[in-house]
């Protein structure tokens, strides 16, 4: 059945469509980034696929590889219950211009999910209303998943945020407080 | 003093509209998790919310990716904590549908026993934590005596109540005890009878279905576009369960029914976890009579699974195995896999990347709880400020899962 789907998506999208597999059994599709939302609306609104729901959408960084980054989406039709993966490859070596169409049209989960996957490797989703990050703060400096994001590296120190209209007061002064909260972690930093 | 010259009509008197910003969390006592909604409210109605997620961050799949395909077990134990059993099944699964090895039959009754224990003992949180959020703190306390009774099994069973590491590639750490079916049994008696009692406990109570009824509905469709699965899923009406739908494990040789809503409310989602303990339940007897009192657990594959210890000490190829296991763990051919189970809040997904090293490139956890607080905007937004609270209860969001 889904190797019927398979060749449904080679037969549409021909020219987009880079590569199948379907190894241990996941059928995949690898397609043209340009191709990314109208593959995935095509999947959602034909009736032979019926692809009804969002499971995951996540990013893999093969730093070694050109283009550097992966967007894999699952797919599942509930109807149906058969399921698809789907992924392009994107993104310079240096990673800064990491740029795929979103989803969000289509379906809601593809807000957090996208939201998630730019927090954690700074994949922006072009069309996302709303591209914050998500688990971590807006100060975080970095894209954690990346492998070129070290495991141990330790984060600078935040400001006390500012909040319009809300007048509030910081904790605690610079020489109050835990101390084990206000270090700095910097390579090469000495005690003045 | 003049008298006040004014004709007052009440309908002319313009009180001022303005939405008030109220900020909930990311530590409140009536929220189980740590997250933080920020709230516009127009009187008592919520007009918009912003929720937070992110406070339990621990950078679990960057962490995955320094260790050993072993060493993803206690990470994946954190992520649910309430049923870390299930996790762990769901990670050997798709570690061993990447080696293309099944485990023994009495291992995969072992590990569903186990995981339906785990999948009764996160429903009893949920539903005891609800009513307790609503003010009905004696059926959280029996819920939890309940729970601990399972833990008490865990305990017995793995060693640990709640972070067990039990999971294995090929297999389980430890073969069954001799007094787990005995235990379990009185076990699940015991927690089927308190389940009852509770039940008439809060359903009985006009407070209770009050706060719970026609509450936080949500359409099917809006339910599916949000990516929701598990008990929150069938609750909107629709019958998905991994367990039925691409049954793993034993679960297509097992009797089970599906508790399927109908009005997708709050008292639907916390009717839905009873139902589903007691099919639980079901299948945890179905099980115990057909798990083998003796066979292997593991698979017979010195690539995969740790030799014996009174091996290792004696024989020099079982050091050479456990050494080359412990230092630079097992490997799993260079490909990726989707593996799919059903935790205690849903499909619960593990997208694995190898390179063919002992160590994982990517661990991708399908975290069904992020999606499914993910609608949580959705299903509070209209309503008054005191449903957040059931309304958030019932979606049982787990801190640890949601933010990995």
């Amino acid at each position: 059945m889904s190797k019927a789907l398979l060749d449904l998506v080679v037969a549409q999208f021909g020219s987009a469509v880079l590569g199948t597999h379907s190894q241990h059994g996941d059928d995949t599709v690898i397609i043209a980034p340009s191709a990314w939302f109208e593959i995935h609306q095509f999947l959602r609104e034909d009736a032979r696929t019926s692809i009804d729901m969002l499971t995951d959408l996540t990013a893999v960084d093969y730093i070694d590889r050109e283009p550097r980054f992966e967007i894999v989406s699952h797919v599942y039709s509930l109807a149906k219950g058969h399921r698809l993966r789907l992924k392009t490859a994107v993104g310079d070596e240096e990673g800064e211009t990491v740029e795929v169409d979103s989803l969000t049209a289509l379906w809601a989960s593809a807000n957090w999910l996208e939201r998630e996957t730019f927090d954690m490797f700074g994949v922006r989703f072009v069309g996302h209303p709303d591209l914050r990050r998500i688990l971590l703060y807006p100060e975080f400096e970095g894209y954690p998943l990346r492998k070129d994001y070290p495991a141990d590296k330790i984060q600078p120190l935040v400001p006390f945020r500012e909040v319009p209209n809300i007048e509030k007061v910081a904790p605690f002064g610079v020489d109050e407080g835990m101390s084990f909260g206000r270090q700095t972690h910097q390579r090469g930093y000495e005690e003045n | 003093m003049e008298p006040l010259d004014v004709e007052l009509d009440e309908t002319e008197v313009e009180l001022p509209t303005e939405p008030m910003l109220v900020n909930v969390g990311p530590s409140h006592p009536a929220m189980h998790g740590t997250v933080r909604c920020v709230m516009e409210l127009s009187g008592e109605t919520i007009h918009r919310v912003d929720v937070q997620v992110g406070y339990l961050h621990r950078g679990f799949e960057k962490m995955c990716e320094r260790g050993t395909w072993s060493q993803v077990f206690p990470y994946v134990d954190r992520c649910n904590y309430v049923s870390p059993m299930l996790n762990n099944v769901g990670f050997s699964l798709a570690c061993e549908k990447m080696l293309g090895i099944e485990v023994p039959e009495r291992c995969q009754w072992y590990r569903m026993a186990l995981g339906e224990l785990a999948r009764i003992s996160d429903h009893l949180t949920c539903d005891g934590a609800m009513a307790m959020e609503l003010g009905a703190f004696t059926p959280f306390l029996w819920m939890v005596k309940a729970r601990d009774m399972i833990w008490d099994v865990m305990e017995e069973e793995t060693g640990a109540r709640l972070t067990h590491s039990f999971g294995r590639v090929g297999g389980m750490a430890m073969p069954p005890t001799d007094q787990f079916k005995e235990h379990t049994l009185a076990v699940v008696e015991q927690v089927l009878k308190i389940v009852d009692e509770s039940e008439k406990l809060v359903l009985t109570n006009r407070i209770f279905l009050d706060r719970l009824e026609g509450v936080g509905k949500i359409s099917a469709a809006d339910a599916i576009s949000l990516g929701w699965t598990g008990p929150c899923l069938r609750a909107a009406g629709v019958p998905y369960d991994v367990r039925r739908a691409h049954p793993y494990l034993k679960y297509s040789e097992v009797e089970f029914d599906v508790p399927v809503g109908t009005s997708s409310d709050c008292l639907d989602r916390f009717l839905i976890r009873f139902a589903e303990i007691k099919q639980s339940a079901h299948i945890v007897r179905q099980c115990i009579a057909r798990l083998p009192d003796s066979g292997p657990v593991d698979v017979d594959d010195p690539r995969v699974v740790m030799p014996p210890k009174s091996e290792v000490y004696t024989t020099i190829e079982a050091t050479i195995q456990h050494f080359k296991l412990v230092m630079e763990g097992l490997k799993i051919p260079a490909g990726e896999v989707y593996s799919y189970t059903e935790g205690g809040n849903g499909e619960l997904g593990f997208y694995l990347v190898s390179d063919g090293s002992g160590t994982p490139f990517r661990v991708r956890i399908r975290p069904p709880c992020f999606l499914i607080t993910g609608g949580l905007e959705k299903v509070v937004t209209g309503q008054m400020v005191a449903d957040v609270v059931p309304c958030f209860g019932s979606l049982n969001m787990i801190g640890g899962e949601c933010d990995r």
